[in-house]
């Protein structure tokens, strides 16, 4: 019934339409007042892609995934002469990266496939040009684009330790903890290094005396001391 | 004398009131839209919009195309703007304030109101422009094929009262007319809107297709004239609504406040209008013929059989 109900009473669709703009009448606009009002854009937004130049070690592997072929780099090769080693070093020097934006299309494969974290996006979107070719934004505009890079988001607490961490706390735990700290999460990785490494290294640096915080302390701590203890046991040595 | 006062007060409600219409369009659009564009001008709630609007115009340059015939092409938004000036003579305010009172001031009105074809079509045809032309073509269908049900309906009233005068017709008016001529009513006001060509019966000026219709060409001043011609329409149909089937001054008081009923109405049926043009899409040109010609038409005659039969039993 309710399903051909409508073409039962002509005319209900013209007043249902009449009804919806009324009721909008009545609402307040919640239109952004973007020019007034600068927009609340959350970090992942995809404005303008930014280069770390140092970062970047020319393997060119952004330019060749780029779906329109809007990145342009040039380089050369240094030698780079190291005291005591058997023979020069060669090393990539960045000439020239420039990323069309007049053609770009935001799929940002470049960013993704990018193994060195050289690209980022950025929320930034204010960037028109009164002229096309002055979106071809050089190396320079694009690393300005970098401080405007917003902090990557926090991990989840919950979540998985990185291969990375997983690592650093095995190598700082020792042979025999090495199971304990693949499957860990990061608070009892966090409590792997506590028992073990000052023991194992009692003189070491000052760090370890730091006022421990409970092991329900924020994650992001957690993460950023989970790697550190990665040179102390060569340091025991 | 008394005839100039009166004759300066109707050229001053001929100004100002499109502009009350035109910044009331401006407002209830952009909050049933859910826009801000309107709002921006001037500081509190846009009210200088329509004012920006007027300065733009004006500052526009005045182009005349090479190939159109130059006298016409510059005549049309006049013979578009003026029939509605003498139909806002005749039209009531209150018992015993109009302008001009008539014998056959229905007759007047109606035959008046068609000289808006006779706009379109110059304006059409002086473009040299084919979009133009094609827009012309399509509001002279328009306005022939409701030209019918509109007098249909109006007479179907004025058979009612027994008079073709708009006071006569006012001062015949009873509120159970509401009921008995509603069908006209209907028909009036809905062939008014497509008389007006306001949206959704605006295919001659479908801009998606056809530019601008008859107005792609003009500029500037000329532009705005058309313009104003249909906030001026706005306000001549919805007043002619309310003076036929809504009973004009008709309302508590009526002897101190009848003009105030009668701006009311014509207020609230101004507000319709525009409501209308928000909520629906345009029609397509066979759905504007099939309504007029199966439904309006239709329906005006059986209430003009209705009226008699009613008359003939009272
Ligand atoms: S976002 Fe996509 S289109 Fe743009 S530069 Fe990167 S890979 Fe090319
Ligand atoms: S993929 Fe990264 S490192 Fe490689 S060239 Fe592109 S930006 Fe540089």
């Amino acid at each position: 019934m309710s399903d051909n109900g409508e073409r039962i009473v002509p005319g209900k669709g013209l007043l249902d339409g009449l009804a919806v703009t009324l009721k909008t009448l009545t609402r307040r606009s919640t239109t952004q007042q973007y020019p007034d009002v600068q927009p609340d854009l959350p970090p992942r937004s995809r404005g303008v892609i930014a280069l770390s130049e140092e970062n970047c070690t020319v393997c060119m592997l952004c330019a060749r995934e780029c779906p329109d072929w809007c990145i342009y780099i040039d380089s050369h090769k240094e030698e780079v002469v190291v005291p005591g080693a058997a023979r020069a070093r060669q090393r990539n020097v960045l000439d020239r990266f420039d990323i069309d934006f007049s053609l770009c299309m935001y799929c940002g494969i470049c960013i993704e496939v990018c193994p060195f974290d050289a690209l980022h996006w950025t929320p930034e979107f204010e960037y028109a040009e009164t002229d096309v070719l002055d979106l071809l934004h050089d190396k320079n505009r694009l690393g300005e684009w970098m401080r405007t890079v917003p902090p990557p988001p926090a991990h989840d607490v919950l979540g998985e330790p990185s291969k990375e961490e997983a690592t650093a706390a095995r190598k700082a735990a020792g042979p025999g903890a090495a199971t304990a700290a693949k499957t860990a999460r990061p608070a009892a990785v966090r409590a792997t290094p506590r028992t073990t490494a000052p023991a194992a290294a009692p003189p070491a640096p000052a760090r370890p005396a730091e006022p421990r915080p409970s092991a329900e302390a924020p994650a992001p701590e957690a993460k950023a001391e989970a790697p550190k203890p990665d040179p102390r046991p060569e340091a025991d040595q | 004398m008394e005839l100039l006062i009166r004759v300066l007060a109707v050229l001053a409600g001929f100004l100002v009131l499109p502009l009350v219409v035109g910044q009331a369009e401006h407002k209830v659009m952009a909050h049933m839209q859910g826009r801000v564009g309107p709002m921006y001008a001037g500081a509190f709630h846009g009210w200088a919009q329509l004012i920006a609007d007027g300065v733009k115009f004006v500052q526009k340059e005045d182009i005349t195309p090479r190939d159109a015939d130059r006298t016409v092409f510059r005549l049309a938004p006049l013979v578009a703007l003026f029939p509605y000036l003498v139909v806002v003579m005749t039209i009531p305010i209150g018992p015993g304030l109009v302008a001009q009172s008539l014998d056959i001031g229905l007759f007047l009105v109606l035959a008046v109101l068609g000289i808006g074809v006779v706009a379109v079509l110059m304006s059409a045809w002086a473009s040299a422009n084919k979009y133009s032309l094609l827009g012309g073509v399509r509001g002279a269908a328009q306005l022939l094929g409701y030209e019918l049900p509109l007098v249909l309906a109006a007479a179907s009233v004025a058979m009612a009262a027994g008079t073709l005068s708009l006071p006569g017709i006012v001062e015949a008016w009873q509120p159970w007319w509401l009921i008995w001529q509603a069908p006209a009513a209907l028909v009036f006001f809905i062939s008014g809107l497509a008389e007006i060509r306001r949206p959704p019966f605006d295919m001659p000026i479908a801009d998606s297709e056809l530019v601008f219709g008859y107005m792609t060409e003009y500029t500037g001043l000329r532009f705005a004239f058309f313009l104003l011609a249909e906030y001026v329409g706005i306000v001549v149909i919805a007043a002619l609504t309310t003076v036929l089937f809504l009973g004009g001054w008709h309302g508590p008081m009526e002897d101190q406040l009848g003009w105030l009923w009668t701006f009311l109405k014509i207020g609230v049926l101004s507000f319709v209008i525009i409501w209308l043009r928000v909520t629906y899409p345009r029609m397509r040109e066979d759905q504007l013929q099939r309504l007029c010609w199966l439904i309006l038409v239709p329906v005006a005659l059986a209430q003009l059989v209705l009226t008699v039969a009613v008359k003939s039993l009272l």
